[in-house]
C-alpha cells in the first residue's frame, strides 16, 4: 500500500498533481490515511471552524459544528444548508432551464435538450452563487436526494470514533 | 448475501458428466445452496489452495488469463468484419462446470455474464439429457430471452472435458454485422418485436467432433445479409474457444486435475472477497439515489414501424437506489423503472447486470480478476415488467444499448459521490457518454453484394470528466474499454461511404471545472452503391448523461442528412465541397456547399428508420461527448484558452458558461484577460443569485403544474407507466409533491395506445422452459 503526503493530496484536490503520482494513486491499493489528509486539506481551504467530516462536492461539505456538534451541510463560503439528513437542495436556489431561450444560453441550436422532454435544474448557493449541482430530469421530477451517508458505518470502516450526533 | 436463483429443472437423468455422479443441475444447485448457507462461494470459508500454495495458485491464474487474452488477439485476426478486427468487439471467457466465470479475456466483457447465463440455461434445462453434451460439441446462442444483450452478439460455447468428465466451458462471442433483422445492420430499428429482431438461436448444438454441422452452416448463412463476415466470425469464435480448451487441458496435465478444480472454485470466492474489500476501501456506506432517462421519439414521420401501437413518443426512466451496507456488500434496486416497449431498446436482466461489471472493472474492481465472484457480492433488483426485465416474450432487443448506456451513466455518478466524499478523487467519473450515433444501413454495396453496415466509430466517444482532469476526447465507449474509432481506409472498404471529413466535434463535451471529453464527427458521402439505405440511432431530444457536482451534461445529438446534393456535379466542376466540419449547427455550414434544391434534414430526430440514399447523398455521423464535473466558473483559464484555440468550445459559450473575457490577436489566437475574467465570474455568481428561486418556492409552482397535468404526453406516459408498475414510486412522488390522496395519473387518460401495458405473456409460460433467474424481481 502506498502512502501519500498531505501536500500530494492537496495537489490532487487542486488538480495539479503530477501524472506519475496520480497514476500510482489509481493503480495501487487505496491508502486508508487519505481520509485524514483530505479532511485536513479541505479544512485549510475554508475560513470557518466547524469540522469537515466528508465532502459532498468541491464546495459542499458535511461538517460537525463547533457550537453543538450537530452535523450540517455547509458551503465553502460558510452558508449553512441545515441538518445533513435533509436534502440540501431544498435549501438552495434553483434556476430551471425549461424553455428554448434558456437552453440556448448553454448550448448551440440543436445541441440542447427539447424542454418538453427534459429540463436543466441548476442549484446555487444563496450566499456565494457557486453552482453545486445540475439535475437534468423530465419536468415534474422530484428533487433528488443524491446521497445519504451512513456515518457510523463509515467511521467504523475508518477505525475512527463516530461523531456524537451521527 | 442473498442467492436469488431459482432451483428448477426436470429429473430426466442421463449418465453423469461429473465425477461426483451428480447431474449438472444438482451440482450447480449444491453450490448455490452452500453459498446461500455460508455467505461464501460454495461454502469456501478458507481459500485452502491459495493460502497453502499461493505460487501454484497464481501460476494457474496467470497462465489462464494470459491464454485468454492471447487467444482473443490471435482469433481476432481471422475475422474480416471491421467490427471485430478493428474495434475488438469480441471476448473469450472460461467457466467452471457449474457455469460460473473463472477468468476472462479483454474486450466486450459484458459477455462474461451473458455466456454464463446461456451455460446455466443449458444446465437448468437438462441439455445433458437432450441434446447431450459431449467432447467436441459446440453450442451457439444469441437468444435475448436467455440473457444476451442483443441478437448480433453471437456466442459459441464449447464444453471442456478431462478423461470423460466435464470440467468446464469456454465461451467466445463476436458482435456480427447483421443478423437478418427487419432493418439492416447489427443494432437496427424498425422492427418492434422479437419476430423482426433477426435470427435467434437458443443454445443450439451447432457442432460435433469439433466440426460445425452442415445444416447449421446452410441455414445460418442464408438468414443474414452478410454471410462472408458471418462465416469468418464463427471461425474466429471456434478458433479462440479451441485454443483456450487446449490451454485448460495443458494446465490440467501440468498442475493436476485436483489443483485445477480447486482453483476453478476458489478463484470465484476470491473474486467475491475482492469486490467486498474494494467497496470497503474506496466507498462510503449509505444510500445513493440517482436516475436516468433517454428519448424514444417514435411519433415522427421518419420512423416507419410495422405496428401502429408503436408510433408513440416515450421516455426510458431508470431510477436507482444504491445501498452500500456496513458489511461492504451492496444492493442496486431499480424500483420505479418504466415499462418495456415496442422498440428495440429492451434489456434482459442478465444484460443489465453484466454490463454493470464492465463499468466496475474501470473503477471499483480495476483488476484482471473480474469473474462471477463479484456477482455473488451484489444484490440486484430489477422489477418484472420494466424495460430491465420484460414480462413479455415478444420484446425486441437489437439496440438494448440505447437504454443500457443511458441508465448506467447515472451509476458512475452515484458511486463516484462516495469516492469523492472520502478523498479518492482520482476514481471519480461524471459518467459515460451515450455512445452513438449508430450509422447503419444496407442494400447493394460497392462490390455489387447484399450488404449491411454498422459503423463502430461509436467505440470512440468522449469520456466523462474526472474530479481531477478533463474527460478524454473521442476515446472510448462504455461497452468496450479497449475501443477504437477504426481506420478511415478500412471503413471505406467496408462501406460504400467516402469520408468528406473526420474532425473533432466542437462544443460537445459537458462544461465544468473539468469538462467532458469531446466527441467527433464524420461526414460520409454515399459512393459506388447500387441500392442503399441508412438510418440514425441515438439520443436527440434528451441527454442520457448528466454532469456531476456542478458540471453540465454533454451536448445532445442532432441529425443532418442531405439528398439531391449536386455534389457529383460540384466535384466535376471543381466547386467547393462540404468537408465535414459542422462547427456550429446554427450556421448550416454544410449546406453552403450543396445545390440550391438539395433536400436537407437538420433536426433533433436522432432515431429514424431506413431512408433511401443515392450516390452523392450525405450523412453526418456525430459521435457524442461526455459529461462535465464541477462549476464551470472554476475552470482554469489556460484550459478555456486551449479549448478556444483547439475549437473545443464556441467563443459564445466560453463567455457565457466559463465567464471568460476574450479577444483574438492578429493571427486569430484567442487570449483571455485574467483580471477581467475574475470580475466577470464574480458578476455571474451574483447573476445566479438574482435569477435563482428558493427551491421550496419553485416547488410550489411545479406542484401546481402537476395538479394541472401540464406536461407533454411523453413525460406523462413515462410517469404513468412507472406508477402502474410501482406503488412505492407513486407514493414517493405523491409525498414529495404533497399531492392529495385522490391524485392519480393513468395511462388510459393520455389517449395513446397501451398494447402490452396490461396484457402480456412471459417466456416462463412456454412448455418445459425454466428460465434462469439471477436477480430479485
Ligand atoms: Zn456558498
Amino acid at each position: 500500500m502506498s502512502n501519500f503526503t498531505k501536500k500530494q493530496v492537496a495537489d490532487l484536490v487542486k488538480g495539479s498533481l503530477d501524472w506519475d503520482t496520480l497514476h500510482m494513486m489509481l493503480s495501487m491499493p487505496k491508502d486508508k490515511e487519505r481520509y485524514a489528509n483530505y479532511m485536513s486539506v479541505l479544512q485549510d481551504q475554508v475560513s470557518w471552524d466547524d469540522k469537515i467530516i466528508m465532502a459532498f462536492g468541491p464546495h459542499l461539505f458535511l461538517a460537525e459544528t463547533s457550537a453543538d456538534k450537530s452535523l450540517v451541510t455547509k458551503c465553502s463560503c460558510g452558508h449553512d444548508f441545515g441538518d445533513y439528513r435533509t436534502n440540501w437542495k431544498l435549501n438552495a436556489l434553483v434556476y430551471v432551464r425549461d424553455d428554448e431561450e434558456k437552453m440556448s444560453q448553454v448550448y448551440p441550436t440543436l445541441m440542447a435538450p427539447d424542454t418538453s422532454w427534459q429540463v436543466y435544474r441548476e442549484y446555487y448557493c444563496p450566499s456565494c452563487g457557486v453552482m453545486h449541482d445540475i439535475e437534468a430530469p423530465t419536468p415534474w421530477y422530484p428533487v433528488i436526494h443524491d446521497f445519504q451517508p451512513d456515518i457510523p458505518a463509515l467511521f467504523d470502516w475508518l477505525d475512527l470514533p463516530v461523531p456524537v450526533n451521527a | 448475501m442473498t442467492i436469488q436463483e431459482k432451483f428448477n429443472g426436470d429429473n430426466t437423468r442421463p449418465a453423469s458428466l461429473l465425477k461426483s455422479g451428480l447431474t449438472l443441475n444438482d451440482h450447480r444447485n449444491l453450490i448455490l445452496k452452500r453459498t446461500e448457507e455460508t455467505g461464501f462461494y460454495n461454502g469456501l470459508e478458507q481459500l485452502e489452495f491459495k493460502e497453502n500454495d499461493p505460487i501454484g495458485y497464481e501460476r494457474i491464474f496467470s497462465k489462464l488469463r494470459a491464454g485468454l487474452v492471447n487467444s482473443r488477439e490471435v482469433a481476432k485476426k481471422i475475422a474480416a468484419s471491421p467490427i471485430v478486427e478493428q474495434e475488438g468487439e469480441l471476448c473469450f471467457t472460461l467457466y467452471n462446470a457449474a457455469g460460473d466465470c473463472i477468468a476472462t479475456s479483454t474486450g466486450i466483457i459484458i459477455h462474461v455474464g451473458t455466456m454464463g447465463a446461456a451455460i446455466k440455461y443449458m444446465i437448468q434445462n437438462n441439455w445433458e439429457a437432450n441434446p447431450g453434451i459431449n467432447p467436441g460439441d459446440m453450442f451457439t446462442n444469441n437468444d435475448c430471452q436467455i440473457g444476451n444483450v442483443h441478437p448480433c452478439d453471437i456466442a459459441t460455447i464449447v464444453p471442456v472435458f478431462h478423461e470423460g468428465t466435464l470440467i468446464g466451458w469456454v465461451g467466445g462471442v463476436t458482435h456480427v454485422i447483421d443478423v437478418g433483422a427487419v432493418g439492416p445492420g447489427s443494432m437496427s430499428n424498425g422492427q418492434v418485436q422479437r419476430f423482426g429482431d433477426g435470427v435467434q438461436i437458443t443454445c443450439r448444438k451447432t457442432g460435433v467432433n469439433d466440426t460445425p454441422l452442415r445444416d447449421w452452416l446452410h441455414e445460418s448463412q442464408r438468414n443474414v445479409r452478410t454471410p462472408k463476415y458471418w462465416i469468418l466470425d464463427e471461425k474466429t469464435r471456434i478458433a479462440g474457444c479451441h485454443m483456450i480448451r487446449d490451454l485448460v487441458e495443458e494446465t490440467v496435465r501440468e498442475e493436476g486435475l485436483e489443483a485445477y478444480e480447486k482453483f476453478a472454485t476458489e478463484v470465484i470466492e476470491d473474486g467475491r472477497r475482492g469486490l467486498v474489500s474494494r467497496i470497503k476501501a474506496m466507498t462510503i456506506p449509505g444510500k445513493i439515489k440517482t436516475v436516468a432517462f433517454v428519448d424514444v421519439p417514435y411519433a415522427h414521420e421518419d420512423v416507419a414501424v410495422p405496428s401502429p401501437f408503436a408510433k408513440v413518443d416515450t421516455i426510458m426512466h431508470a431510477p436507482c437506489e444504491i445501498t452500500i451496507k456496513p458489511d461492504a456488500s451492496w444492493r442496486l434496486d431499480f424500483e420505479g423503472c418504466s415499462r418495456w416497449g415496442w422498440h428495440t431498446y429492451n434489456a434482459n436482466p442478465v444484460a443489465f447486470t453484466s454490463g454493470i461489471w464492465v463499468m466496475m472493472t474501470q473503477s471499483l474492481v480495476p483488476t484482471e480478476r473480474i469473474n462471477d465472484g463479484a456477482r455473488y457480492a451484489t444484490e440486484f433488483r430489477l422489477p418484472k415488467g420494466t424495460w430491465t426485465n420484460p414480462d413479455d416474450r415478444r420484446t425486441a432487443h437489437a439496440d438494448a444499448w440505447h437504454f443500457l448506456v443511458s441508465s448506467w451513466s447515472s451509476l458512475w455518478r452515484g458511486v463516484s459521490r462516495t469516492y469523492f466524499g472520502r478523498g479518492y478523487l482520482e476514481e471519480v467519473n461524471a459518467g459515460n457518454s451515450n455512445p452513438c450515433n449508430w450509422l447503419q444501413g444496407g442494400g447493394i454495396n460497392q462490390e455489387g453484394e447484399i450488404h449491411a453496415v454498422n459503423s463502430f466509430e461509436t467505440a470512440a466517444c468522449g469520456t466523462g470528466a474526472c474530479a481531477v482532469k478533463d474527460g478524454l476526447n473521442h476515446a472510448a465507449a462504455i461497452w468496450n474499454p479497449e475501443g477504437d474509432m477504426g481506420d478511415i481506409e478500412i471503413w471505406e472498404l467496408a462501406e460504400p461511404l467516402l469520408y468528406m471529413g473526420r474532425t473533432i466535434k466542437t462544443n460537445t463535451g459537458g462544461y465544468g471545472k473539468y469538462r467532458g471529453g469531446l466527441g467527433f464527427e464524420t461526414l460520409r458521402m454515399v459512393w459506388g452503391s447500387a441500392d442503399w439505405t441508412m438510418f440514425f440511432m441515438g439520443n436527440g431530444y434528451m441527454n442520457s448523461d448528466w454532469g456531476m457536482m456542478g458540471g453540465y451534461p454533454a451536448a445532445t445529438g442532432y441529425r443532418f442528412e442531405a439528398h439531391n446534393t449536386g455534389l457529383l456535379e460540384r466535384i466535376q466542376e471543381g466547386k467547393s465541397l462540404p468537408l465535414g466540419k459542422d462547427r456550429d449547427p446554427s450556421e448550416c455550414e454544410l449546406e453552403k456547399h450543396l445545390s440550391d434544391d438539395a433536400l436537407v434534414k437538420r433536426d433533433k430526430q436522432c432515431i429514424t428508420t431506413e431512408a433511401i440514399f443515392e450516390n452523392g447523398d450525405l450523412y453526418l455521423n456525430y459521435l457524442r461527448g461526455g459529461p462535465g464535473f464541477g462549476d464551470p466558473l472554476e475552470r482554469d483559464i489556460a484550459g478555456v484558452e486551449n479549448d478556444l484555440n483547439q475549437n473545443f468550445v464556441l467563443p459564445e459559450f466560453a463567455e457565457k458558461i466559463y465567464g471568460v473575457v476574450i479577444s483574438q490577436d492578429k493571427d486569430n489566437t484567442w487570449c483571455i484577460d485574467a483580471q477581467k475574467t475574475q470580475a466577470r465570474r464574480a458578476a455571474i455568481r451574483k447573476e445566479r443569485i438574482a435569477r435563482g428561486t428558493p427551491t421550496r418556492q419553485w416547488m410550489e409552482t411545479e406542484r401546481q403544474r402537476i395538479l394541472d397535468k401540464e406536461a407533454s404526453v411523453q413525460v406523462q406516459q413515462m410517469f404513468a407507466s412507472s406508477f402502474y408498475l410501482s406503488a412505492s414510486f407513486l407514493n414517493e412522488f405523491k409525498a414529495f409533491w404533497d399531492l392529495p390522496d385522490s391524485w392519480e395519473l393513468l395511462e388510459e387518460s393520455l389517449g395513446t395506445p397501451m398494447f402490452g401495458a396490461k396484457h402480456h405473456m412471459d417466456l416462463s409460460e412456454l412448455p418445459d422452459v425454466h428460465p434462469v433467474i439471477m436477480t430479485e424481481q
